[in-house]
């Protein structure tokens, strides 16, 4: 079993058809919905974790695409700027699932994206502007997504 | 002063640092140097053990010399990349303070603001040698007729370039959390509301006036790492106090102590000195800051072996109390708790986090270690230390 977090991206031609339900009936995937929003007559956006054996996974993501959902693997969307992060752990405290996290022995802050739902805590609280691109929730943020 | 059975001098451990045999340990390592040893031996064994510090540390700046122009000019305002700089020094000197923000910044008219630029970044730009803007604006004078410049320099074109910082390196600090019912956006960090969360920002054991509670050793003229570079100790901080509450071995148990600081920025390091975004508070810099500090004898040495354990910090509500002048303590927390990343408080576990950067507080006690060890930095006597106050000594070493 693994797991990947996705953005769906419907657009209003596609927004009320139904297909996520086929993730599971069809593919046997497990999904977990981790935040969505829809934007009337604009688009809708999901962040769905999907967990199931890699090529699954992706024979699940493909027929998604072929019924015109852009899909984004959030850890393409979602990072850290290595550079500018000092490793204070200001984040993570914040963080809502522990994808940032404080490790010993020199205490340097740990980011792992498969457990980031994109929230954008760590965006607003992150003063050295580490954090890339977390708010894909931002109403605004649709102009940034190439379909 | 009692009798100790360790005496030893700047002098001397100036000498083994010239000879390449002293010793040096990081404040991490005195712990168990002391555990194993104790005090005596310790003090026997470890010339220095150095420090680190790598947080937020507004009440910084830099004093800069922008040299003549041609015709002269005597500037009143001054603005660098459209921070301003306070220009009633004197002809083209002026001090670009780390909090100050962006003319055009729209702070927090939508809250909370971002302050993605400010006096903070223009130094770390200046320090990474990026070009910066200068705008001058002068009224002119027989001596100054020019009255406006606008040019493009680096940190080389500058005459002079002093990072001068009133307050750096608290003590101790609070450990913030928010008892109201919204969320806040403070200089502690963003604190959701009903204390869900709760803030600190000191390395603890590493901390640098932490390994020397009373200030026996450090004071005008002690040399330090500063920002990447070589700084100087230059006397108290702003709002210094020796007076404050103090646990059984000597160690504050909130704020108290703090440094000024100076050094020249053209040795200094962006690693160090790194521009601050605090969303809904402003702009600063986090500054990299590290002491040596001498085991003179072997109280020194029981100073300087504090560990996490042992130093507590004040929890302070910044939602209700703080920002009416309040701040009373609601409880105490060791450093060692907060690190776990939880505290018990009020009967419930609250998420913790800290705001300066232990990692690298770590790596900076160890490039000051390793400055030492191998005879490129000498330590400086203060020739005067800061104010301070009497302690009873330690039970265990009369
Ligand atoms: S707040 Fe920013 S700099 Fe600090 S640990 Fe998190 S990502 Fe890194
Ligand atoms: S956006 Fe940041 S705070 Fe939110 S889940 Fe991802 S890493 Fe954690």
């Amino acid at each position: 079993m693994n797991s990947k977090n996705v953005l769906l991206i419907f657009k209003s031609n596609i927004m009320y058809k139904p297909v996520i339900y086929r993730l599971a009936k069809d593919f046997d995937l497990v999904f977990n919905i981790l935040e969505a929003k829809i934007l009337p007559r604009r688009e809708g956006r999901i962040l769905l974790e999907l967990r199931g054996p890699d090529e699954i996974i992706d024979q699940g993501i493909k027929f998604l695409q072929d019924h015109h959902v852009v899909v984004e693997l959030l850890s393409e969307k979602v990072w850290r700027e290595e550079d500018n992060c000092v490793h204070c752990g200001a984040c993570v405290g914040l963080c809502p699932t522990a994808a940032l996290s404080v490790h010993e022995p020199d205490r340097k802050v740990a980011f792992e994206v498969t457990k980031c739902v994109a929230c954008g805590m760590c965006g607003l609280v992150c003063p050295f502007g580490a954090m890339k691109d977390i708010t894909l929730f931002d109403p605004f943020a649709e102009g940034r997504v190439n379909s | 002063m009692p009798d100790f059975k360790v005496n030893k001098t700047f002098e001397e451990i100036n000498e083994k640092i010239k000879k390449g045999t002293v010793v040096v340990v990081t404040a991490e390592q005195m712990i168990g140097v002391t555990r194993e040893h104790g005090p005596i031996e310790a003090a026997r064994k470890v010339d220095v053990v150095t420090t680190g510090t790598f947080g937020i540390m507004c009440s910084s700046g830099a004093l800069l010399n922008f040299g003549h122009t041609n015709p002269r000019m005597k500037a009143s305002k001054v603005y660098l990349n459209d921070v301003e700089a306070y220009a009633g020094i004197a002809a083209v000197d002026c001090y670009i303070g780390a909090t100050q923000t962006r003319e055009d910044d729209p702070q927090n008219k939508v809250f909370p603001g971002r302050f993605r630029y400010g006096g903070g970044h223009v130094i770390e730009d200046l320090v990474a040698g990026k070009p910066v803007t200068l705008k001058a604006y002068g009224y002119g004078t027989d001596c100054y007729p020019n009255r406006e410049v606008e040019k493009t320099m680096t940190i080389h074109d500058f005459r002079d370039t002093l990072l001068l910082n009133p307050r750096n390196a608290y003590q101790n600090y609070n450990c913030a959390i928010n008892n109201s019912k919204k969320t806040i956006y403070t200089y502690m960090g963003i604190l959701r509301p009903d204390c869900m969360n709760a803030n600190y920002s000191t390395s603890g054991q590493l901390s640098p006036l932490l390994n020397d509670p009373f200030y026996r050793t450090i004071g005008l003229g002690t040399r330090i790492f500063l920002g990447g570079g070589v700084g100087y100790v230059i006397g108290a901080g702003t709002q210094h106090t020796a007076h404050s509450k103090r646990s059984e071995n000597g160690v504050v148990m909130g704020g108290s102590g703090t440094i000024a600081v100076q050094g020249d920025m053209k040795q200094m390091s962006a690693r160090f000195l790194r521009g601050a975004s605090i969303t809904g508070y402003g702009c600063s810099l986090n500054v990299g800051l590290g002491i040596p500090v001498p085991v003179l004898n072997e109280e020194m040495a029981m100073f300087t072996a504090v560990s996490d354990e042992e130093i507590f910090a004040p929890i302070v509500d910044y939602g209700l109390e703080y920002p009416q002048d309040g701040g009373s303590v609601l409880g105490y927390v060791t450093y060692s708790q907060l690190r776990s990343g939880e505290i018990d408080f009020a009967g419930r576990k609250i998420a913790t986090a800290s705001l300066s950067s232990y990692s690298a507080a770590i790596e900076i006690a160890n490039t000051l270690k390793d400055w030492i060890s191998s005879g490129k930095f000498l330590l400086g006597k203060p020739v005067e230390t800061l104010p301070s106050m009497d302690f009873k000594g330690f039970p265990n070493l009369s």
